[in-house]
């Protein structure tokens, strides 16, 4: 996820990441300025107003390159916190799902010629059915056996695209068409399906299924004692992520225009999952933030790549010693006293 | 034929090594602990530290060279395993399992990089590369060192299932499995015993990691990644939590592996491994051998 390489990082990619107000504060009473900043129900509105600002600062090529990149990590963030955060299901190969809906909607552009937007019914399709292949067998069983069937899932889709010629081997597809004209409208495009995306992610989150979610990751056999069915519930969980994950990929295919196996490793995996641990499971306001950190962070830190992912590794050791909640937690207002 | 059963149980008994340590450690705490393969990479870069600083080995002292540098990897990714459970594991040992699985994959996470780091991440080539005679067995063409390797891959599976089933320290392992808490109250000091059991799993996937970098003469720092897919698929085969059925699904992923591989194709291996995986889980779960367990409320 990260934009073309090369010049100076960009002022205000700093400012995008501003609505992270010190979230690392702890200790402080219930109503300090903090908190409320943070539980500020505009805060949502003034994170996508900076996105929306932020090409009036800076518009070069590698800034909006950039940003697009941090804004469709922002959706996939959104859509793996649907399955960790609020369903409790570990899925690490998540990137999977990106893949195939990168590699469906290039595939059946450059081949068939059609318009970006009309792969969209197949990418749909393809996504569910590969939600449905892993977690038919696995949902069933303990979750960390989920855990590691996504791991080999993501593995086997990156293999085989690998290896299949219609996917164009190791090289990839080239020359995938984009959704709009210019960099800039597409920036736009891209904040605003990622902005949708993201809302949608935090009404399906409060609506009836979201309870049963949460209340399947709080107690599952508490839950299926109260009537939910808890397959049917972490399936769709598992589904609607995936859902994310394979529009996310058409955004990427049309940013890009071009999808390669070497996008979609383990590493991927590992970096969307930080973003979603790191800003703090099932909290959508902090899985955004955290998205954020974790796309934009790289592109300051380039001469440091090789420890920032060391530092990543000990950085979710340390959350999950020190602040299991994240930078910042959900505070659902069902909660118990 | 009988080449492809040789080469399977050859790579099967890798990855019934890598896949022990795996399967104890998931008997005795539930955890899969995502960081075993990167102590398998940890062994063999260790091994080739110890081989790079003891200098050119002649030909001849290869063999007897690498099983010392073999015991001595062992001690050493032992170690790193304990320090591993006791920073990354222990505190949330009673968090929910979503936490520890996180911190499993940060763990593995910050080994992989950081070893990225510090070695390099281009390949490094062992310094000692097992070739030698090729003996005619059934047909199938075996060297001596491939025999010897294999030897001692037994050699340690037999010394882990004796120290398990019957010495005092495998009892109180067995005990703690079953109930830690009902181990506690009959005396069992349960996180050295815990740390013990992370000491022998971590210390077979040293050895294997040594014995794959002198096997395979190439080393990387995500060579865990896939052997550590591969060997927890062994250990589902076989039924996870169970000794002599890791060994099992380890020697059989392997033969599965190579019909696959004659059959399919080499570049369909690894997508032909986990196809197997989730077939197990889905007609299978508890593996050949495994019982039926069920989720502890």
């Amino acid at each position: 996820m990260t934009g073309p390489g090369g010049g100076a990082p960009p002022a205000e990619a700093t400012s995008e990441a501003a609505p992270a107000p010190g979230g690392g504060r702890r200790g402080a009473g219930p109503r300090s300025i903090a908190s409320r900043l943070m539980e500020n129900r505009w805060a949502g509105l003034a994170g996508l107003a900076v996105a929306l600002l932020a090409p009036f600062v800076n518009a070069s090529p590698y800034a909006l390159s950039v940003m697009t990149s941090a804004a469709i990590f922002v959706m996939l963030a959104a859509g793996l916190n649907i399955v960790v955060g609020y369903c409790g299901l570990l899925d690490l190969g998540y990137i999977a799902f990106f893949a195939v809906g990168a590699y469906t909607s290039g595939v059946l552009s450059t081949r068939l010629g059609l318009p970006l937007v009309a792969t969209l019914p197949a990418v749909l399709v393809v996504t569910v059915i590969a939600g449905l292949v892993i977690g038919a067998p696995t949902l069933r069983l303990r979750s960390d056996y989920l855990a590691i069937v996504t791991l080999g899932f993501g593995e086997i889709i990156r293999v085989t695209a690998t290896n299949l010629d219609v996917t164009g081997g190791p090289s990839g597809i080239y020359g995938i068409p984009g959704l709009t004209e210019g960099p800039v409208s597409f920036y736009y495009l891209t904040v605003l399906v990622v902005a949708v995306a993201v809302i949608g992610a935090a009404r399906l989150g409060r609506s009836r299924l979201g309870r049963a979610w949460r209340f399947v990751r709080e107690d599952e056999d508490a839950a299926e004692a109260m009537g939910v069915h808890t397959y049917k519930v972490k399936m769709a969980a598992y589904v609607v992520g995936a859902i994310w994950g394979g529009l996310a990929g058409v955004l990427f295919a049309a940013h890009l225009s071009a999808v390669s196996p070497g996008s979609f490793t383990f590493l991927q995996s590992a970096l969307v999952l930080m973003a979603v641990v790191l800003g703090g499971m099932g909290s959508i306001r902090g899985v955004v933030v955290g998205a954020v950190i974790v796309s934009l962070l790289p592109e300051l830190l380039r001469d440091l790549a090789d420890y920032r992912y060391v530092a990543f590794g000990v950085l979710l050791i340390i959350v999950m010693l020190v602040r299991p909640q994240g930078l910042w937690p959900a505070r659902p207002k069902e909660v118990a006293k | 034929m009988s080449q492809l059963v040789w080469n399977g149980l050859f790579v099967g008994s890798f990855y019934a090594l890598v896949a022990l340590g795996y399967s104890m450690v998931y008997g005795i705490i539930k955890l899969l602990n995502f960081a075993h393969g990167d102590l398998y990479m940890l062994g063999a870069f260790v091994g080739f530290a110890v081989l790079g600083a003891a200098g050119g080995v002649s030909a001849a002292m290869a063999l007897p060279v690498l099983l010392l540098v073999l015991v001595l990897t062992m001690g050493v990714t032992g170690l790193a395993g304990v320090v591993l459970e006791r920073v990354a594991y222990r505190r949330l040992r009673g968090a929910p399992r979503l936490s520890l699985l996180i911190t499993a994959v940060g763990a593995s996470f910050a080994l992989e990089y950081g070893m990225r780091a510090g070695a390099g991440a281009d390949p490094r080539v062992y310094p000692v590369r097992l070739s030698g005679t090729t003996l005619e067995v059934l047909g199938a063409r075996v060297t001596l060192q491939q025999l010897t390797l294999v030897a001692v891959a037994v050699i340690l599976m037999i010394g882990l299932n004796l120290l398990v089933n019957r010495s005092r320290e495998g009892r109180a392992m067995r005990a703690v499995a079953l109930d830690p808490r009902a181990a506690a109250l009959m005396g069992i000091d349960v996180d050295a015993i815990i740390s013990r059991t992370f000491f022998l799993g971590s210390a077979l996937a040293g050895a294997a990691g040594v014995m794959a970098g002198a096997h395979y003469g190439k080393i990387d720092f995500m060579m865990g990644f896939l052997i550590g897919l591969k060997a927890f698929t062994a250990a589902v085969i076989g039924g996870i939590g169970n000794i002599p059925g890791t060994m099992l699904g380890g020697l059989l992923l392997g033969l599965l592996e190579s019909f696959g591989t004659f059959w399919l194709g080499g570049e369909w291996r690894d997508v032909f491994a986990f196809g197997v995986l989730i077939l197990f889980l889905t007609v299978r779960p508890t593996g050949l051998l495994g019982e039926r367990v069920t989720e502890r409320v």
